[in-house]
Formats: C-alpha cells, sequence, structure tokens
C-alpha cells in the first residue's frame, strides 16, 4: 500500500505553479514549528483576484503536494473565496492525506492567509 | 554471501532490514519440509526439531565466544533489548538499586524500555555523545553510581552507524560490578564480537539485519545472571522464553550467521572502501555534511545532511529513480519529531530535516553507488530549487550552517 494517493504523488511529482513572483502583489511564509516544513507563497492580485501564483516549500511529499493543489485551487478566484480556503478542502482535493500528515496541508492554508494578510496592510483593503 | 535474484532497484537500505540469504531460505525450507515436529515433544519428529534448535544456538554462541546455555532465541532485537532490561531493572530492584545509564542515541526499543522504567521510578541517566556521535567511557565511568544497575550502550548505531567503545564500558563495568547490555542489532555478523574479550553480560541481536529471516533474534545473557521472562507460558529457552519454537527461523538465523561469519573480514574491507566512495561522492554536495565519525563507523552505513531539503520528498524521488534509502526528517518519523541521533549529535532542527542513510549490502556495486551520488545529487538540486530556505540561505537571509 502506498503512502500517498495518486493524486498526492501527481502534485508531488509535478508540482504546479513552482517558482517565485518578484512584483508579487502579496507574499506569506508560514512554517511548522512542529515537523519543521516551510512554505512561501506568491500572489499576484488582479481586479480583486487571484491572476497568479507561484509557491516554494521547503518540506515532505505532502507539504509540496498540497502547496501545489491550493495554488490550482485559488488561482483565478476573487480574493473573498480564496479567504475561505480550508485545509481541508486541498486534503479532500488530493484524495485525502495521512492522518499523521494532515499537519503538512494545514501549511498551504495558513500560507494562502498569511499572504492575504500581507495585501490587506500593504493596500488597506479587505478580502473577508 | 550468495543472493536469489537481483532486484531492478538499487537498495541501500540494509540497516532497516537485509534480503535473505540463499543459504538462508534453503535452510528455512528445509526445516519447514522436514522438522515440523515441536520440540518440546517427546518422540522422534519432536527431538529431531530440538536437535535442531540446539545446533543453531551452538553455531550462534560459537560466533560470539558464548557457550550455547547464555543464548535465549527471540523474536529479534526488540524483544531481546526489552528482556535484558527488564532481567537488569528486576536484579536491580532486588538489591535496592534503582539507577540506569544509557546513551542519547539508542534505539526506541531501548529507549522506550527505559522510558517505562522509569515511570516505575527508576533513574534513568543519558549520556551525550561527541559531535561524531560516540559516548565518551570517562562520562561511562562517572555516571555509575552505587546504586547503578545497568549501563546500557549500543554496539553500532542504525541511523549514523557509529561504533561505540564497547569493550572499554564493559572492562569498566567489569569493575564497577555493573551489569552491562549492548543492543548489537546492527552489528553482528558485521563487526568481530567477543563477549568475554569485551566484558559484556548482556547482548541483542536479529537476524534480518544479516540475511536471516526477520521475526528472530537472540539475546545473550551471561552465565549467573538470572533471566527475567517477558512472556510467561511453556519451559521453552530453560523457561524463560515460552512459546513453541520458530524452528525454521532459528536454523536459518544460524546459517546466516555462519555465513556472515564466514564472509565477514572480506565483506569488511570490500564495503570499507565502497562506503568511503560513496561518502567522497556525496561530499561533492554544497553544503553537505557526513553524519557520524568517518572511520569509526559500520563498514555499511552512509548518513548525510543537506541544508535547505527534506528527507521525505528526496526519499520519495529517489525511489521513484529505484533507490531505496532512509531518513531521520520529521516528516518520515510519523513523530513529527526529526531523528534523536541527529539531535543528540548536534543537528538543529532545520538541517536534521535533510538527513540521508544509505546502507550498502555485499551485493551492493560500485556502479550502483555511481548511480546513487548522481541521483542524490541530482534530487537534492532540484528540491533546493524551490526551497524558501535554500533561497534564504543563498540571499544571506540565513547562515548556512554545513
Ligand atoms: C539498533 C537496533 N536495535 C533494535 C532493533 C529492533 O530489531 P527488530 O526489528 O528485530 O525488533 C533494530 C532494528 O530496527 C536496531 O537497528
Ligand atoms: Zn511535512
Amino acid at each position: 500500500m502506498a503512502l500517498y494517493s495518486e493524486k498526492v504523488m501527481d502534485h508531488f511529482r509535478n508540482p504546479r505553479n513552482v517558482g517565485v513572483i518578484e512584483d508579487a502583489d502579496a507574499v506569506g511564509e508560514v512554517g511548522n514549528a512542529k515537523c519543521g516544513d516551510i512554505m512561501k507563497m506568491y500572489l499576484k492580485i488582479d481586479n480583486d483576484t487571484v491572476s497568479d501564483v507561484k509557491f516554494e516549500t521547503f518540506g515532505c511529499g505532502s507539504a509540496i503536494a498540497s502547496s501545489s493543489m491550493a495554488t490550482e485551487l485559488i488561482k483565478g478566484k476573487p480574493l473573498s473565496e480564496v479567504r475561505k480556503l480550508t485545509n481541508k478542502a486541498v486534503a479532500e482535493a488530493l484524495d485525502g492525506l495521512p492522518d499523521y500528515k494532515m499537519h503538512c496541508s494545514v501549511l498551504a492554508e495558513e500560507a494562502i492567509h498569511a499572504a492575504l494578510d500581507d495585501y490587506e496592510s500593504r493596500t488597506g483593503k479587505k478580502t473577508e | 554471501m550468495k543472493g536469489g535474484t537481483k532486484l531492478d532497484k538499487i537498495y541501500l537500505d540494509n540497516a532497516a532490514t537485509t534480503k535473505m540469504s540463499e543459504a538462508a531460505i534453503k535452510e528455512m525450507t528445509r526445516c519447514m519440509n522436514d522438522y515440523y515436529g515441536n520440540p518440546s515433544s517427546l518422540y522422534t519428529v519432536g527431538q529431531q526439531a530440538k536437535e535442531i534448535i540446539e545446533k543453531a544456538r551452538e553455531e550462534i554462541a560459537g560466533v560470539i565466544n558464548a557457550s550455547p546455555k547464555e543464548i535465549y532465541f527471540t523474536s529479534g532485537g526488540s524483544e531481546a533489548d526489552n528482556q535484558a532490561i527488564i532481567t537488569a531493572a528486576a536484579i536491580g530492584k532486588r538489591k535496592g538499586k534503582m539507577h540506569i545509564v544509557t546513551s542519547a542515541i539508542e534505539h526506541h526499543a531501548v529507549l522506550h524500555a527505559l522510558r517505562r522504567l522509569k515511570n516505575e521510578g527508576f533513574e534513568i541517566t543519558e549520556l551525550p555523545v561527541s559531535k561524531e556521535g560516540i559516548v565518551n567511557k570517562e562520562d561511562v565511568k562517572k555516571a555509575i553510581r552505587d546504586d547503578t544497575c545497568l549501563v546500557t550502550v549500543m554496539y553500532a548505531n542504525n541511523e549514523i552507524g557509529t561504533l561505540q567503545p564497547v569493550s572499554e564500558i564493559g572492562a569498566i563495568c567489569k569493575e564497577k560490578g555493573v551489569l552491562f547490555h549492548t543492543d548489537a542489532v546492527q552489528a553482528v555478523g558485521h563487526v568481530p564480537i567477543d563477549v568475554k574479550a569485551e566484558n559484556i553480560d548482556m547482548l541483542s541481536a536479529s537476524a534480518h539485519k544479516f540475511h536471516g529471516p526477520k521475526g528472530i533474534g537472540f539475546l545473550y545473557v551471561r552465565k549467573g545472571i538470572i533471566v527475567s521472562n517477558l512472556i510467561e507460558g511453556g519451559a521453552q529457552e530453560r523457561g524463560k522464553r515460552a512459546g513453541t519454537e520458530n524452528v525454521p527461523a532459528i536454523s536459518a538465523m544460524a546459517v546466516a550467521l555462519k555465513e556472515a561469519e564466514a564472509g565477514m573480514k572480506e565483506n569488511a574491507k570490500k564495503l570499507t572502501a565502497l562506503r568511503d566512495y560513496l561518502i567522497k561522492g556525496l561530499s561533492g554536495i554544497p553544503h553537505s555534511a557526513l553524519n557520524g565519525d568517518a572511520k569509526k563507523r559500520l563498514p555499511s552505513n552512509v548518513n548525510f545532511c543537506f541544508e535547505g531539503i527534506e528527507g521525505e520528498s528526496l526519499l520519495l524521488l529517489l525511489d521513484d529513480k529505484g533507490i531505496c534509502a532512509s531518513s531521520g526528517s520529521a516528516c518520515t518519523s510519523g513523530s513529527l519529531d526529526p531523528s534523536h541521533v541527529l539531535l543528540a549529535i548536534g543537528r538543529v532542527h532545520d538541517v536534521a530535516h535533510g538527513s540521508l542513510r544509505l546502507s550498502l549490502s555485499e551485493e551492493t556495486t560500485k556502479e550502483e553507488l555511481d548511480a546513487a551520488i548522481k541521483a542524490v545529487k541530482e534530487t537534492v538540486e532540484y528540491l533546493r530549487g524551490f526551497s524558501p530556505v535554500w533561497r534564504d540561505l543563498n540571499a544571506g537571509k540565513l547562515q548556512f550552517i554545513l
């Protein structure tokens, strides 16, 4: 039995939206104090919509896969919707994660929220 | 060692387990076919099975210079570790001695058995190790008190392969009159061991680490030490370990160990050269470091940390390239904590996160190592390519440690 679902392995092996946006409108970086994984999200925002997103991750298979999946879930979405992204949704989109790996998908949610917070403090706009 | 069919994998996780040798498999099936009797039965078929296990006991004892009566078969290394510790604790408790000395790099089988004793009122002194991963014998000497009932220090570490000063610790314990147990699961069949010359009172071993079957091992207990049971029941193992003996596994273990002993010198020489070749190759990766002493280590063990990456993702990608390896990263532990061994040698959390253990066998070839070096190099580079930590290190926002 494989540790991860096919979906997780696909996003892990071929992560979508990997990289950096140099002129990002928002950046969020979070770390997991427990296991040590670190995730960084770069957002490009136009008309209150995520027009582009890239990520960098220092972490395990599920951290990389959930970063990748999270970027797919928010790309092209209005900020109000992006705000509502949960780690549960990320994990579900990946056909599930092992229980002890769920904390890695929390990072994706947190990184996106951190980026939105960054956007709010840069622009004074609300993303709720 | 003669192996079975070669897998199309590069198996570099022999510290986790080894492939059974052809001779051990043959012996196992021979016993299954021909010696199915219960060794406790008095008729001939039973007594023939009994003979098989007593012959195995004799052979195993011979390899470590013990006498057959000092060998107890167990279900493996974990059971042997637990039984040794419980045995010493029971003896200590009877004398009012409730202090145990151990090292910070023991296997969980020892660590967790001691944790349980701690909850029962024992005091545990956990000795630190040097940054090379070796216990200082002077620390052992200083840690022993009047109420110390046991010193338990492993023979060779399972993660970083470091060989501990066992005979020195044995001499100290003998002088001080304290029982000495060593978890030799990684060492038996790989390095020469003489329990008498090294003053070892108890020793744990496991067959699957030397090309024998899984689920079988043995505990050596010096004559005169009263062994405590973990499992109560029938009179097997002179009443010290109940349960009908696993005759095929016991006999196959003996065959594997004899084979390992016969090839030990030659294999160690060959493996040491391969090990050092692999170490040299991986050292070419920038911001990497070998874990554990470069020389005082098992001939088969290589363990590295690579800064800026995480071990599980490295393992998964190596698996895609057909390479089986292991890591001490927090994400591979299941417990969210990085390896206690890597922390004990002073690797900080972030660096321990990027650890990789490659453990060789007698069948490992230079070509396989060339492929492994190439794969590790490429994979580390790839993962660093989108690691925010690696970016910050290169931007000077974080300080390189390695
Ligand atoms: C040092 C050490 N001790 C104990 C064990 C446990 O042995 P077993 O798997 O036979 O219970 C192992 C193997 O994982 C080991 O490497
Ligand atoms: Zn993780």
